[in-house]
């Protein structure tokens, strides 16, 4: 008894640090110490092939900064600006999905003893995300030969050249996003929401005379709240960070850089250029934008 | 249910069931032709919709696959190297969340927060820096660039601590009663009671490196190393016509994650609503 009480006072501090060590260890390693050293290093100039150079903030000047020419203004690096368009326009699928999860959820929930069956079915694409997908919906949304535009062909609908061209290659990279996001872990977060909106609520709005959609807008919608704000927020900080894979295996960033996102920027810039130093800063620049967004979202999802 | 109008119930009960068919329809019918096109020799039209069935049906494109494509050596390295990082992950994530969720020390949440605050951290930021050590370190080209680096992460920590915070503190009390020492209740108390939550970080972490792209695209370049996404990659790079010979590498590629899926789906599911609880 007392050798428990007293172990209890004390603490585990000694167990604690053993039990910690191995994840610890590795997680400074390959986590915490890198974060540091890409913060050090966007203050570099560094090739791999010559001694870094210190320069201080100059990555980030070339990377953010405008200069006074004879036709105005001009970004230092129009292509971060594009690129953070393609991105930022690629993130507007976001809602589109989320509204499609919900969707999915509220029609499963109709489902009764199908409702395991289906959720299996609609999962199926979201589980198999991967280069074997982006192999197959590069043939899908083939202009000549798809599947997509010879079904679009039927309805008297010429399909547009998707993936080969400059206007629809984003579209067509959102639609696969949809196809593959919508019953995806988003529908599994909103059947389990759906299980916590009380039934009396939603009958006794049913007794007032509330239809369909009075009901899911004053009862489940607001019910549904926390779980749209951890969706959303997950959603901001994957979408800022997001269109690497895709993009690589079915566009190479094109058609003339039409859906190169900041995180394939960044690829090319370390791994095809070797500019160490610029890469580390975009990505510095990343994070900092991926945390204030989340720090605005928190804000304005605690304030609801 | 309320359930007031019998017959109006069953018309619409029947019009969910054919919208949730059309729906399903839409999210399978890719696969099922992925696996047709799998199956046909290369000079039948893939696209023709009186084609739709491979006639007659090649078996072999996925020997071809295995063999020619070198998507055999790959699918050995995917499998070695996402069990290795499975099981590295399952060990050092349930040892750090039991300190963190059963064990009483100072700076616990402290720390825990590092944790956290890493888990909204882009891959873009630490890929770089991490690439530089392994090329320091001489890694690149090797299994330990491909296993290690993946197998800390703080989000195991995050996941398996929620599901042990779930276990009752009076079955820790009176095991602690009993002289059970911290390695004694990690081993047959809160590990055996967690079980459904290392089911559940086993399939997220498998399937997650499973499909893991960027990683190994950066540190391989030697064949005999390359990951099957990685593979897959570049098969499709130099043979884009080959549609029958992609789609079997594209099949050897999501087969094993939807039987993952199944077999799991359970532990899957739960996982998923358990790493949205704000802990």
């Amino acid at each position: 008894m007392t050798a428990g009480h007293s172990r209890s006072k004390r603490g585990d501090f000694g167990a604690a640090l053993l039990f910690l060590l191995p994840n610890a260890l590795g997680f400074s390693f390959f986590t915490l110490f890198p974060v540091a050293a890409a913060v050090a290093l966007s203050l570099f100039d560094w090739n791999l092939f010559t001694e870094p150079r210190f320069v201080g903030l100059a990555n980030f000047a070339d990377l953010l900064g405008f200069r006074n020419t004879p036709e105005g203004w001009a970004p230092n690096d129009p292509r971060f600006w594009k690129f953070t368009g393609n991105t930022l326009f690629l993130m507007l699928g976001i809602p589109v999905n989320v509204a499609a999860s919900l969707g999915l959820a509220l029609l499963l929930r109709r489902g009764g003893r199908l409702q395991v069956t289906f959720r299996t079915l609609y999962f199926l694409p979201s589980i198999c995300t991967g280069i074997g997908i982006y192999v197959m919906w590069q043939w899908l949304l083939n202009p000549d030969s798809g599947a997509l535009n010879k079904i679009l062909a039927v309805v008297g609908i010429a399909g547009p050249g998707w993936l080969k061209s400059y206007e629809w290659a984003k579209p067509g990279l959102m639609l696969m996003g949809l196809w593959s996001a919508a019953g995806g872990t988003n529908m599994v977060l909103y059947l389990a929401g759906l299980q916590n909106v009380p039934s009396e609520l939603e009958e006794a709005a049913a007794l007032d005379g509330a239809g369909a959609w009075g009901r899911f807008r004053h009862v489940v919608w607001p019910c549904l709240q926390p779980t749209t704000f951890f969706i959303l927020t997950m959603g901001l900080i994957h979408g800022f960070q997001g269109g690497f894979d895709a993009a690589y295996v079915m566009t190479r960033g094109g058609p003339d850089g039409s859906t190169t996102t900041i995180s394939y920027y960044i690829f090319q810039h370390a791994f095809r250029w070797f500019h160490m130093g610029y890469a580390a800063a975009i990505a510095v620049v990343l994070l900092g934008v991926i945390f204030v967004a989340t720090a605005l979202n928190w804000r304005w999802g605690s304030r609801e | 249910m309320t359930g007031s109008n019998r017959a109006a119930l069953g018309l619409r009960d029947a019009l969910v069931v054919v919208a949730m068919t059309l729906l399903a329809l839409t999210t399978t019918a890719p696969f099922l032709w992925m696996i047709a096109t799998a199956l046909k020799s290369p000079d039948q039209p893939i696209l023709d919709p009186a084609h739709v069935l491979p006639r007659p049906v090649h078996w072999d494109n996925f020997g071809r696959a295995w063999t020619e494509a070198g998507l055999g050596r790959a699918f050995a390295n995917s499998l070695f190297t996402s069990a290795a990082i499975t099981a590295l992950t399952l060990l050092t994530s349930s040892l750090a969340a039991f300190a963190f969720a059963r064990l009483h020390w100072r700076g616990r949440d402290t720390v825990f927060l590092v944790y956290l605050g890493t888990l909204m951290v882009p891959t873009a930021v630490t890929l770089i820096p991490l690439f530089l050590v392994m090329r320091e370190l001489r890694w690149i080209n090797s299994y330990q660039a491909l296993v290690l680096p993946a197998s800390f992460s703080p989000y195991g920590v995050f996941l398996l601590r929620q599901f042990f915070l779930t276990i009752p503190a009076e079955i820790e009390e009176a095991a602690r009663l009993d002289g059970c020492g911290p390695l004694d209740l990690y081993r047959r108390i809160v590990t055996p009671l967690a079980r459904p939550g290392l089911a559940t970080l086993a399939i997220f972490t498998f399937l997650g490196s499973w499909t893991s792209f960027l990683w190994p695209l950066i540190v391989t370049h030697r064949q005999e190393l390359f990951t099957l996404p990685v593979a897959l990659a570049s098969f499709q790079e130099l043979h884009s016509i080959q549609w029958p010979l992609l789609m079997a590498g594209s099949v050897l590629l999501t087969l094993p994650m939807i039987a993952a899926f199944l077999l799991g789906q359970r532990h899957f599911i739960h996982g998923i609503q358990m790493g949205s609880v704000k802990g």
